[in-house]
């Protein structure tokens, strides 16, 4: 069983990765639409899975963030990509399943996934 | 919605909203009496008596003359289909209580769900704020608050990656052991 002792020593690690990450954070932001169109939709589990992929691959730039209901209930979970100096990127439907790409193609690679964004579910 | 975690989830996000700094989710379940009661309390900005009124009225949602919210009807429903009610109270600059009570056994209620993935979504969204989740069956009871963790974790926030999945181990191991009491 977990003690919560076990957190001193996670202290002294994340410690030790926070001062590498230091001001390595360049404003891409994921954000997860939480109100309760979202919620209802699966929000939650796609908000912890990008927290989850974004943390396993160490990409340290990324924040990821929630936002209220933004008026496109029918395409929920939505979830919007931000980077820097490029054009906002609007997912719609996303799944759990969907996000380990989304996190290697778009916020690795750069290359928005055409496929699952709300543009392309409205065609 | 699919679990009643995510009606939890959903109504913390109301506590949010209000400023609250601290909330306390708790799950109630008990077997002898039938019962599962869930409840979200925070130190937010409360409402004004008219406000409450018409959020406790349950044909608040009928109206269309203002923008009506969808949360704590789709709760209360959720509860009144499953032989149980609604409770909410509030005091303006204190704070708001949300209750839930369902028929543990009724077939038409939703099952609890991933209660440990709401926490773990308040915590990495909002690890400025404090939470306390407190779980408790016939055979006894657990309570984990962020605070505790606070004191030992310093100046490290609690939305750290190994933080929030050690903290997520936790209360797993704990809700586990006190359902496999029963
Ligand atoms: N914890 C709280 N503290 C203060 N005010 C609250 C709280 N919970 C609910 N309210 C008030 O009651 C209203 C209705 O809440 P409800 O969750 O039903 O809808 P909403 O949050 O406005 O929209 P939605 O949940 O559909 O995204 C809120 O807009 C808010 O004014
Ligand atoms: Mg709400």
């Amino acid at each position: 069983m977990k003690s919560i002792a076990e957190l001193q020593a996670l202290r002294e690690k994340a410690r030790a990765n926070m001062q590498v990450r230091e001001g390595s954070h360049d404003g891409t932001r994921v954000v997860v639409g939480m109100a309760t169109c979202g919620i209802a939709a699966g929000a939650r589990p796609v908000l912890n899975a990008f927290a989850d992929e974004v943390a396993k691959r160490q990409l340290k730039q990324v924040a990821v963030v929630q936002t209220g209901c933004i008026g496109m209930c029918q395409f929920e979970p939505i979830v919007e990509v931000l980077v820097p100096g490029k054009e906002k990127v609007t997912y719609g439907k996303v799944t759990p399943e969907k996000v380990a790409r989304i996190v290697a193609d778009h916020l690795v690679n750069g290359n928005p996934v055409v496929e699952y964004t709300v543009a392309n579910l409205m065609k | 919605m699919r679990e009643l975690s995510l009606n939890v989830l959903d109504i913390a996000q109301n506590s949010i909203a209000a400023n609250a700094t601290c909330i306390t989710l708790w799950v109630t379940e008990s077997v002898s009496q039938n019962r599962l009661i869930l409840g979200i309390e925070d130190n937010g900005r409360g409402m004004t008596e008219e406000q409450l009124q018409r959020v406790r009225d349950p044909f608040f949602t009928t109206r269309t003359t203002r923008r009506v919210g969808m949360g704590i009807p789709l709760f209360r429903m959720a509860a009144e289909m499953a032989g149980g009610s609604l409770t909410i109270d509030s005091t303006l600059g204190k704070g708001t209580v949300v209750t839930a009570a369902f028929l543990l056994d009724h077939i038409d209620r939703p099952p609890l769900g991933d209660m440990v993935g709401t926490v773990s979504a308040l915590i990495r969204l909002n690890p400025q704020l404090d939470f306390v989740y407190r779980h408790q069956t016939d055979s006894g009871s657990f309570e984990a608050d962020t605070r505790s963790f606070r004191e030992i974790l310093g100046e490290v926030p609690l939305n750290e990656p190994d933080i929030v999945q050690w903290i997520e181990g936790y209360l797993t191991e704990n809700v586990q052991a006190l359902n496999s009491q029963a």
